[in-house]
């Protein structure tokens, strides 16, 4: 049960951080809080799009996935059962994966490093560890 | 059971505290008037110069080309942008002597250089390259020394017509980072130190010019002829 919470607000958090590069993506936030200005070169390359869709929006919707998920897997009916552990373990390994992709964007391609980015990654990834811990805990399927 | 739904409960507190505070730092920011900042450290695309050589004033058959490395925030470069170039225009670019070919070279230890290089490259895209770049040559002292230089870029593009919704999009994409990167690094392999450098023909004049003496460098390398005088 913790670690679902625990994963919950993780994705929560996220939320707010994609939300927060979205937001100076489009314009609505003039300077990112970053220290260097590594997060506007990362926000202004090309590859701040992804597939025709900004890097950060599609942080926005998928930690809200998450969040709905971990929510989900909190109330009583399914609670006590392990295929939501097991769901929100595969969407968060998707997002370590996207997350390792642009990671090595960064530092490869790009040669910057955003520290909101990197935030980001330690959340998704600490969002993976919960979801393994919380599909740990859960009773394994029973057998028909 | 009883257990398990004061935790939930406590969660939710936890839960509902995270949104109010999150919200409440985004709605804090968003109140905020947006700043814009052009990064140097872009790594430049084959994109961001495909077929951009600078911005060009006059005709592409003029016997003479120039081509001024300058800087936005450069006092000189503001005083010739302002006193000299209205004349050398006048007399050497309408006259179909002379083309210019205007280069951004923004210096280190100018903050707003970049981002006024951007806002020119914004306005470029509606059209209206010049009037703003002029403009924001005739405001330099008002904005350099400005907090929030951005938003008088902003007010000059609503002053000569832009649509400020798409001057906002462009600028906060950053879209021409990497354009003004390219054209500075083409100054610094040029051997440009300085603004404003001149390159013609292939050699570099650095320092203080007027409109006489462009005349005369025009005149020794495309000397008048009689349907010029």
């Amino acid at each position: 049960m913790i670690f679902r919470m625990g994963a919950a607000l993780m994705s929560l958090l996220g939320v707010f951080v994609s939300a927060y590069l979205y937001l100076y993506k489009i314009g609505r936030i003039g300077t990112l809080a970053c220290g260097s200005g590594s997060c506007e070169t990362v926000q202004a390359s090309p590859w701040s799009r992804f597939a025709g869709v900004e890097v950060a929006l599609i942080g926005v919707v998928g930690y809200a996935v998450l969040f709905a998920v971990a929510l989900l897997a909190l109330q009583p009916p399914l609670a006590a059962r392990r295929w939501p552990a097991d769901l929100l373990t595969a969407l968060a390994a998707l997002g370590v994966l996207f997350t390792a992709y642009l990671t090595w964007l960064e530092l490869f391609i790009i040669h910057a490093v955003c520290r909101w980015c990197v935030g980001s990654a330690a959340i998704i990834v600490s969002v993976l560890v919960l979801a393994l811990l919380a599909r740990r805990g859960a009773p394994e399927p029973r057998a028909t | 059971m009883a257990e398990s739904a004061g935790g939930l409960k406590r969660f939710y507190i936890i839960l509902g505290v995270v949104v109010v505070g999150g919200l409440g730092v985004l709605g804090y920011l968003l109140s905020k008037p947006a700043t814009v900042s052009i990064p140097a450290n872009v790594t430049i695309q084959p994109s961001d110069t495909a077929g951009f050589r600078g911005y060009i004033k006059g005709s592409d058959s003029a016997p003479v080309e120039i081509t001024e490395y300058a800087d936005y925030q450069c006092p000189f470069c503001q005083t010739f942008a302002t006193l000299q170039m209205p004349t050398i225009e006048e007399r050497l670019v309408k006259t179909g002597r002379l083309r210019w070919r205007y280069r951004d070279f923004p210096l280190q230890q100018h903050p707003f250089a970049r981002l006024a290089a951007h806002s020119a490259a914004c306005a470029e895209e509606q059209g209206k390259y010049w009037p703003q770049h002029d403009r924001i040559y005739e405001g330099q002292s008002e904005w350099a020394s400005a907090s929030d230089a951005a938003g008088i870029f902003r007010r000059y593009a609503g002053e000569i017509g832009l649509d400020l919704g798409r001057y906002d999009a462009c600028m906060s994409s950053g879209k021409y980072a990497g354009r003004i990167q390219a054209s500075y690094e083409e100054g610094v392999r040029a051997g440009v130190t300085s603004t404003p450098t001149l390159l013609v023909g292939g050699r570099l004049y650095q320092g203080r010019f007027d409109s006489d003496a462009i005349g005369r460098l025009v005149d020794s390398l495309a000397p008048r002829t009689a349907s010029t005088q």
